[in-house]
């Protein structure tokens, strides 16, 4: 079973989004902040992490530099997610190294959808 | 609803657009009709059809474009998206060199996303189509995905089903909470409300028809019809595509299947080698 980390700050968040994907045939790993997130990936490295961009402690693109920097942290497919994103965040967010990027508030669709052209379902 | 009732709004479905509505389908009906009984302040569903049994005209478009299917997304399916571009692309780039034009058809094209899919993959070409002239054309029943998809405007869930991030940045600009299509696009694509029912030969020939997801909507008969009619509209190494879980085997022979599970069939017009076809490559 392939492995999906969700960072983000907001519980609430994480418990929507981990549902979702758990649906879509995924184990889920939670963390609340990238530096947390760095921890659970020297441990064991997952297939796929949906990054919030805004955290405390350490931000996503942050922690998406770092990870890129681990062993193996280069096969993660990085998705952000944020809200209020416009063109130039989602510029910055491709070119701090994400894969994909999903706008907030997100629907099991629009994860499916996003999934599916990233060739990971 | 009555079971009265029910027959009536079928038939009136089935005479307007072709499309079939079976009994199980009843609460359907039941939901997608308030949201027209409210618009037009009246009480109660029995209302609104003693309305359109008594002629109201605007009462009957609405009833209808309520019942329509608006189900779409940007490169749904994408297999078929891959294949044009891919295959027949690259084929009318080399069969209508002289000439430097073609057409593509996207027939009930709901709010547009089919159509601009169609575009974007061209303009992301664009290094092999300078100097053509490239027409998309999407047809719909409903007024309102027609008008709709000529804004080009679309909300933060649609935009995010089917499309790629970076297709998203460079086609399209947010403008408040939404995002709109870019001006070089909507200028490729035109939209007319057609019913699939009336004559289509007014609207000329094509290359290339999607008309996806919309057969499996229709009885036999009305199938039989339409797929008569979109050969003729198209040239003789023309090619058609239909949805995935679609088949035009055994229903007509004007095609010859190309790929069945990716709802792909050549244009099969007496006289012309099937080689022709600008999807034998595949």
């Amino acid at each position: 079973m392939k492995r999906c980390l969700i960072v983000d700050d907001s519980r609430v968040i994480r418990r929507v989004a981990a549902k979702i994907v758990q649906d879509l045939g995924f184990e889920v790993e939670e963390a609340e902040n990238g530096k947390k997130a760095l921890e659970a990936c020297r441990t064991r490295m997952p297939d796929l992490a949906l990054i919030d961009m805004d955290m405390p402690v350490m931000d996503g693109r942050t922690y998406l530099r770092e990870l890129r920097g681990l062993p193996g942290g280069e096969k993660v497919v990085a998705i952000f997610c944020t809200t209020d994103a416009d063109s130039s965040l989602i510029e910055q967010a491709l070119a701090a190294g994400a894969d994909e990027f999903i706008m907030k508030p997100f629907d099991s669709d629009i994860v499916r959808s996003k999934f599916l052209l990233l060739d990971i379902l | 609803m009555t079971p009265e009732d029910f027959t009536f709004v079928a038939r009136l479905l089935k005479d307007q657009t072709g499309l079939v509505l079976t009994r199980d389908k009843a609460y359907l009906v039941e939901n997608r009709l308030q949201s027209v009984v409210r618009e037009h302040r009246l009480a109660d569903l029995t209302e609104l059809l003693a309305e359109v049994r008594g002629g109201n005209p605007a009462a009957t478009t609405d009833l209808i474009d309520a019942m329509m299917s608006k189900d779409t997304g940007f490169f749904r399916d994408w297999k078929p998206f891959k294949h044009l571009a891919e295959v027949v692309l690259p084929n009318l780039r080399r069969a209508r060199l002289a000439k430097r034009t073609f057409r593509i058809l996207c027939a009930g094209c709901a709010s547009g996303q089919e159509a601009y899919s169609v575009a974007m993959q061209i303009v992301e070409e664009a290094q092999h189509f300078t100097g053509w002239q490239v027409e998309i054309v999407g047809i719909d029943l409903s007024a309102a995905a027609i008008d709709a998809a000529g804004r080009g405007a679309y909300n933060q869930f649609e935009v995010q089903r089917g499309l790629p991030i970076r297709r998203l940045l460079r086609h399209f600009t947010k403008v408040g909470s939404g995002w709109t299509i870019n001006e070089n696009l909507r200028r490729m694509v035109s939209f007319r409300v057609w019913n699939l029912l009336e004559d289509m030969f007014p609207l000329g020939r094509f290359d290339v028809v999607l008309c996806r997801n919309v057969l499996i909507a229709f009885d036999q008969q009305t199938k039989i019809a339409t797929l008569q009619k979109l050969a003729r509209l198209l040239t003789d190494d023309g090619v058609l595509y239909v949805g995935v879980n679609e088949s035009v085997t055994g229903v007509s022979g004007a095609f010859r299947v190309i790929a069945s599970t990716l709802g792909i069939y050549a244009a099969q017009h007496e006289g012309v080698p099937p080689s022709h076809s600008m999807a034998a490559h595949l």
